[in-house]
């Protein structure tokens, strides 16, 4: 009996590290060998390593949260949220209103998060009960809702009755401008809280502390009973039905979370890059933030909190790298955009195409 | 004359994975004959189908030993394209028709009639124009052959169920050289006016020459047209009648009749009676798709072994998916007086019963998921417990720690063979998947216990184990277990009392020392035993 339970704790560590291995995954192996490449790349160029790594930084913090909110829906088998624009939507309403009130700082940042909260949680309600409808085709239909809501938006940004002169088109005097520039409410606020310089490195502490709290918080949250419920939800439906777990409120649950953090992600990403970007611009809000779950390693079946950071890590430091180093190995051609597109469009193609066949 | 045989079967042995599946199988039909094949679940009917059908499965699993002759010729079959050209057309019990489709299509589907046109002499015979009217000729032609009448152009979609039937039959006897047709248990699905009419047109068929194997397990049928009877138990042919020669008693005991092997039982210090019931079913319906539960009455003594038999379709798996609320269900469930609520399996879980699904990896398990949470969750979401308080009030997480002391104590009290608590359950056997369906229920600590097809594709040594667990669970727990099963043996072998389920409705409770015969009689529909001590 002794030497049987040693065999089997050999072999769970053997396991373990294979599992590692495994869990790991090559496509992971394979961008994070990419990077390596670039850095050095960058370091033969005579690049400035520094400001690519602090530009690194900011991005990670600055969309962790949105592809955190892919985290629910995958994990209760709705599949990718597509339709993050949605809550991104929601965010900006948030942020428009904190500024129309002329809130500046921390206030200004936590009262846009406090009132785009009720606007998530009842969009995302409709959202989720149009989604099962079209079980199964979860994730097309949520592309294009979120196209649809973004076009809408567009009359509510015109139309809306902001008086704040700041917000408000210059000539005409009515419906809200293109870009608002948060500078003057709560830009950047996050970034320089406890802000500081490694080696020629910008360190946002605040910017990473506040995804890290999110992380540690959806953490928690499988741990727990709901959370439990969802990932039995996703992982078998059968199964979830017959411990008595009603399957649709775990569906709308975490669709109306996923609308949450979005919210939350959108007001996140707006202060750190300094504007509030109405009209079209969420648009293709989804696209990046569905390539770094990818890229993470979750799949459509499963995804967890580790996969979500490591995602958001390898696909926005690729981002930030590979842009400026092809740009300098290939001078003067602008291929930045067109580099962007084919990264993060390659990843979810991959990935997608990768996903089903496990 | 041998020669006048179509279809000849010498020494047919089949092994799946080490299992022998069928022994020895001879058998031959004539041209003309009505050819019954009977036997229990698992007697080796529908694999023998497969092989006679060239189904990929067989090859797949390392073929089969024996010879297989048509018309007196020695041929092997590889591929069901080979058997359709050998003449062997097959009825299956599952539709495969294109609901938009007429009846016309469907039938010549993939052999249609055409005409040469303008295109297709430049492009290829892929583009000649479908002769309709020749087509519908065709048809009708084929439809009279079963003595049927319907509109050659209605959609299948519209159709009865009992039509669907007849449009797969009469695809089969469009194409011209058919000269053997496999019927596998083909009225299943009907309605009892269908399934008198489907005989009458097997009948028609067989006066015009071709023969037919015909796959069922229902009695009646085999006696009102078969010429011939051949009776399968276990994988081995236990023997080949004439009808003549055969009664319906007979055919029964010959079915079931195995050697019982009931060990010695633990005694109790009661025995469970009719004075304290734990369960009551009242009218119970449930909708499970070819397992109909129709107004069935059942009674359950506190702390017995009672076991479900029956043969397959007649509602025995319906019973516990729908109390369980799995399936839609309607009528009464009383457990000590008090009414559960039906389609609600959290009501069901909380009056303390719990359910080990014969569908095992579709509902018993997370397949990627670790054996610790496939054994604690169900009870973590119906009766709260693996939970510990965390910082904030009100919130509660998964306590680890005790999960994995349980686990591990799990594990080894059900002998459960893996690496540890984190394995997922999809590398392990089949029968130690099963341990964890059976730790996921005895974890909720259920004074009943519904447990089906314990030990289906599970090896002979987890067979035992499986039972001796239940057992064991049985005596020292008290607890009541009902357990379904298609295996008779097996229910014969542990429980107290066995309903037979026909139709939807409990035919009769037997003892398990009842007589093959009477087993056979009451599951084929043909007595309904009335209670037994």
């Amino acid at each position: 009996m002794e030497t049987k339970v040693l065999t089997a704790k050999d072999y769970l560590n053997k396991e373990a590290i294979r599992a590692f291995f495994v869990g790991f995954g090559l496509p992971r192996l394979i961008i994070s060998g990419f990077l390596l490449i670039l850095f050095i790349l960058a370091f033969i160029m005579k690049m400035d390593l520094t400001i690519l790594l602090s530009d690194s930084l900011v991005r990670i913090g600055m969309n962790g949260l949105l592809v955190l909110a892919m985290l629910p829906t995958l994990v209760t088998g709705v599949g990718l949220n597509f339709g993050l624009p949605i809550g991104f939507i929601c965010g900006l309403v948030g942020g428009v209103i904190s500024m129309e009130l002329n809130l500046v700082g921390f206030r200004g940042l936590f009262s846009a998060i406090l009132f785009s909260l009720p606007l998530a949680v009842i969009t995302g309600y409709l959202y989720a009960a149009l989604l099962e409808r079209v079980r199964g085709q979860e994730m097309m239909v949520g592309t294009y809702l979120g196209f649809s809501v973004v076009a809408g938006m567009c009359i509510f940004w015109l139309m809306a009755p902001f008086k704040n002169p700041v917000m408000i088109f210059a000539i005409g005097g009515k419906g809200l401008r293109y870009t608002l520039t948060l500078f003057q409410h709560f830009g950047k606020v996050l970034n320089n809280l406890l802000a500081f310089s490694l080696m020629g490195v910008v360190i946002p502490t605040g910017l990473l502390l506040f995804f890290a709290f999110f992380c540690l918080l959806a953490h928690l949250f499988f741990r727990t009973r709901t959370g439990l419920a969802m990932i039995a939800t996703g992982a078998n439906p059968l199964y979830a039905s017959s411990s008595g777990i009603n399957i649709r409120a775990m569906r709308y649950t975490s669709i109306i979370l996923s609308n949450v953090l979005a919210a939350i992600g959108a007001i996140v990403y707006a202060q750190s890059y300094g504007f509030l970007q109405l009209y079209t611009a969420p648009l293709y809000a989804a696209f990046p933030a569905v390539a770094a779950a990818l890229i993470g390693g979750a799949t459509l079946k499963k995804a967890t909190v580790s996969q979500i950071i490591v995602g958001t890590i390898l696909f926005q430091t690729l981002l930030t790298i590979a842009l400026p180093v092809t740009q300098t190995a290939l001078r003067g051609a602008d291929i930045s955009e067109i580099a962007r597109m084919i990264i993060s469009n390659g990843m979810i193609l991959y990935a997608l195409t990768r996903a089903e066949r496990r | 004359m041998p020669e006048s045989y179509v279809l000849e079967l010498k020494g047919i042995t089949k092994n799946y994975f080490g299992t022998t599946v069928l022994k020895g199988i001879s058998l031959s039909v004539k041209a003309g004959e009505i050819h019954a094949l009977v036997g229990e679940n698992g007697a080796g009917k529908s694999t023998l189908m497969n092989l006679i059908f060239g189904m990929p499965v067989i090859h797949e699993t390392g073929g089969f030993e024996g010879d297989i002759f048509i018309d007196g010729q020695k041929v092997n079959i590889t591929s069901p394209r080979q058997a359709m050209e050998l003449g062997i057309g097959m009825v299956h019990q599952e539709f495969m028709l294109l609901p938009g489709f007429t009846v016309t299509e469907n039938i010549k589907l993939n052999r249609e009639l055409s005409k040469a046109n303008l295109v297709s002499k430049t492009f290829g015979s892929s583009f000649e124009t479908l002769d309709y009217p020749a087509m519908q000729n065709d048809t009708s032609l084929a439809m009279k052959k079963l003595g049927l009448s319907i509109d050659e152009t209605s959609l299948v979609a519209g159709l009865p169920v009992g039509y669907m039937q007849f449009v797969e039959i009469a695809r089969e006897i469009d194409k011209k050289n058919v000269r053997l047709l496999v019927f596998d248990e083909p009225t299943a699905v009907l309605t009892e006016s269908e399934a008198e009419y489907l005989i009458t047109a097997m009948r028609l068929l067989a006066a015009q020459g071709i023969a037919i194997l015909f796959i069922t397990h229902r009695l009646d049928e085999v006696m009102a047209c078969s010429d011939m009877i051949t009776i399968l138990r276990d994988g081995e042919m236990v023997t080949s009648i004439s009808r003549s020669n055969a009664s319906l008693e007979r055919i029964a005991e010959l079915m079931v009749g195995r050697k019982l092997e009931r060990a010695q039982l633990p005694p109790r210090a009661v025995e469970p009676h009719d004075q304290d019931l734990i369960l009551e079913l009242n009218n119970l319906q449930v909708q499970m798709p070819g397992e109909q539960v129709r107004n069935l009455n059942l009674k359950v003594r506190r702390g017995e072994i009672l076991g479900i038999g029956g043969l397959a379709g007649q509602g025995k798996i319906g019973i516990a998916n729908g109390v369980m609320g799995l399936y839609p269900a309607s009528g009464e469930v009383y457990k000590d007086q008090n009414q559960i609520k039906l389609n609600d399996s959290k009501d069901a879980l909380q009056s303390g019963m719990a359910f080990v699904s014969e569908d095992r990896r579709g509902v018993g398990l997370l397949v990627d998921e670790s054996i610790a949470l496939n054994i604690v969750l169900t009870s973590i979401e119906a009766q709260q417990k693996f939970l510990q308080p965390a910082v904030l009030p009100g919130v509660r997480l998964i306590d680890k720690k005790s999960v994995r002391s349980y686990t591990l104590k799990m594990i080894k009290d059900l002998d459960i063979r893996c690496t540890g608590p984190n394995q997922p359950v999809r590398r392990l056997s089949g029968g130690n998947q099963q341990k964890v369906c059976l730790a996921r229920a005895f974890t909720l600590k259920p004074e009943v216990l519904w447990i089906s097809e314990p030990t289906r594709g599970i090896d002979v040594g987890a067979k035992q184990l499986v039972l001796d667990l239940l057992v064991q669970m049985n005596r020292e727990y008290g607890m009541t277990i009902i357990m379904t099963s298609s295996e008779l043996t097996e229910l014969r072998r542990i429980c107290d009392r066995i309903a037979l389920v026909y139709k939807g409705r409990v035919a009769g409770i037997l003892r398990p020392d009842a007589s093959d015969l009477e087993f056979g009689l009451v599951m084929a529909g043909k007595k309904t035993a009335k209670e037994v001590g």
